[in-house]
């Protein structure tokens, strides 16, 4: 058994220590906002928070997950209610086909926590792990530069 | 009388004193360059190499700043420094450097005005550098797009931050002339040879230094820490229980994945990129010199390496975190080895290693993209495992390889270079 913390919810998972944290996310839990991309950590669509920091659910084994709090995209706003990330994202249209943006929404909220103020180059080296492959980047980053611009409250 | 004679010994003394002193720690300024340098393609393509085999970029360009206009901190026992512009900006960079001026920097450490270089900047061995060269690096340089910028001060602790005693340490360290080829050698060597002990400073990493900074003479490319990361030695690489042949180091020095021994990470990653940009023949000529250097230590050879994972908790944890977050690319049946060429780690040098540094290093930082041809991107695990899941996997690829010789000091090392960050 392993007990995961994840969006403020305790969950006793009946999983081995090696399984991917993306993968108990989506088949175990029922959240389906980080995707499957890579499995390699080399897209950033799997992008969840762990203790606040953004890392790839899909490299994370659930067994180095005890006493650690997960976040992931379900947590900053519902369709009816988004988030300000959200919002932004919404209001730039920054999604083509959108499989890359929870990852994209996550890595950025990383950011605006620990740095509501970032300057463009900062936004830009934080965000180069997570690809999109629709080429909507200039749209991610205005999304994001909006938000600041609006005081960065995440 | 007697008086007399004292007083007059004591200004002798004092008079000859400060002559010395004035002849150790002064040096005149050189003129500025008054008019603009124009040099021609060819000076300039020929420039650019001598400044990719200097590895210039790799220290005055610092992340996210403008090509050579420095900024870079250097860490260093005796504080911190920052690197220089060398862009041709007039006031902030070296646009009012004439090549005399260069030239004097370059083979004895002193700035155009005079004030003392700190070895840090490796000019004991840019000394060994041919005059052509160094007049091909100083027209490239004067080329470059002009930045102002200005680093910020260093911090050297005193004394050190009393720069004409660097006068002292030149007298100790700074010594030889231009390298001139070895008629016993091959051209390839002999090139190799100048690339390695001059532009390419190998041994300012690759040796233990000094308690002063300075490489040990005795011990010259026996291995040295940069950065909290190991610099391995040089010597005897042919005859290592897994040996580099050329193939292996040239892919090692320009980029890319060495065959059954892993990717440059870490200060070398630049390092690498910076030889990528070289003619292929000058990454040989580097890779034949250094797999000719043979061991001088007369200590025995560690005892070769023989495998056996322990059924320890932490070993199973480890090999079970392997499969969570490695295995994806470097598992045995991983399509990555094949169309990427992403290493089995148990013969990697990071986990062949006598100490586990480069492993942990490489475990959380990774290895950064890179718009080069041959990136070979990691990432970071600094953020999703804990000290003691570092340490899992590190004793369970160690037992892997290397079960023999465990690594005594693995909680200690992730511990230390934890701090660091």
């Amino acid at each position: 058994m392993i007990t995961l913390d994840i969006n403020g919810k305790t969950h006793e998972l009946d999983i081995a220590d090696d399984m991917p944290l993306l993968y108990a996310l989506r088949n175990q839990v029922g959240l389906n906002g980080a995707k499957y991309g890579c499995g390699l950590g080399q897209c950033g669509a799997c992008t969840v928070l762990v203790n606040d920091k953004p890392v790839f659910s899909c490299l994370t084994p659930c067994g180095t997950l005890a006493g650690k709090s997960v976040r992931t995209v379900e947590s900053l706003g519902s369709a009816d209610q988004p988030g300000p990330l959200q919002k932004a994202f919404i209001d730039e249209q920054a999604a083509q086909c959108g499989y890359c943006i929870a990852g994209m929404i996550v890595r950025a909220q990383a950011l605006l926590e620990a740095n509501p103020h970032p300057d463009d180059e900062t936004i830009r080296r934080h965000m180069a792990p997570n690809l999109c492959r629709c080429g909507t980047h200039v749209r991610i980053l205005a999304a994001i530069k909006s938000v600041v611009a609006q005081g960065g409250k995440v | 009388m007697k008086r007399k004679t004292i007083i007059g010994a004591v200004l002798a003394i004092g008079v000859v004193g400060l002559g010395f002193a004035f002849w150790m720690m002064w040096r005149p300024e050189i003129a500025p360059l008054s008019h603009p340098l124009n040099a021609g393609r060819e000076t300039l393509d020929r420039g650019r190499r001598v400044v990719e085999a200097g590895d210039c970029a790799v220290c005055h360009t610092r992340p996210g700043g403008a090509y050579m206009a420095g900024g870079l901190p250097l860490v260093t026992p005796f504080g911190t420094l920052f690197t220089t512009n060398i862009t041709p900006d007039p006031h902030s960079g070296i646009g009012q450097w004439s090549l005399d001026a260069f030239e004097r920097a370059m083979r004895e450490g002193i700035a155009r005005d005079g004030h003392f270089l700190y070895p840090a900047f490796p000019y004991v061995h840019y000394r060994k550098m041919s005059d052509a060269d160094i007049a091909d690096a100083y027209a490239f340089l004067m080329s470059v797009d002009p930045i102002k910028y200005t680093a910020p001060p260093n911090h050297m602790v005193f004394p050190m931050n009393f720069r004409p005693l660097v006068s002292f340490w030149n007298l100790l360290f700074l010594h030889g002339d231009p390298l001139e080829p070895l008629p016993n050698q091959s051209a390839q060597w002999n090139r190799g040879r100048y690339l390695v002990e001059g532009a390419g400073h190998c041994s300012s990493c690759h040796s233990p230094l000094n308690l002063i900074g300075g490489e040990k003479g005795s011990e010259l490319f026996n291995g040295g820490v940069v950065d909290d990361w190991t610099a391995p030695g040089l010597r005897g690489m042919t005859e290592a229980q897994h040996p580099w042949n050329e193939a292996q180091l040239v892919a090692y020095l320009t980029g890319e994945v060495a065959e059954g021994h892993g990717a440059a990470a870490g200060p070398m990653l630049p390092v690498s990129l910076s030889i990528a940009q070289l003619p292929a023949e000058d990454a040989h000529a580097i890779a034949q010199y250094i797999l000719d250097l043979k061991k001088t230590s007369s200590d025995a050879p560690s005892p070769p390496c023989t495998s056996g994972v322990k059924p320890s908790a932490r070993a199973l944890l480890g090999a079970a975190l392997f499969d969570g977050a490695c295995a994806s690319c470097h598992g045995s049946a991983a399509p990555m080895r094949v169309i990427e060429s992403r290493p089995a780690l148990a013969n990697t040098s990071a986990v062949m290693a006598d100490s586990p540094r480069n492993l942990i290093q490489t475990i959380l930082q990774g290895i950064p993209m890179s718009s080069a041809e041959s990136s070979h991107y990691m990432p970071a695990f600094a953020h999703s495992l804990d000290d003691s899941h570092v340490a899992a996997l590190a004793e369970y690829l160690r037992d892997e390889s290397c079960a023999n010789r465990p690594w005594t000091d693995l909680d200690k090392t992730i511990k230390s270079i934890r701090a660091q960050e």
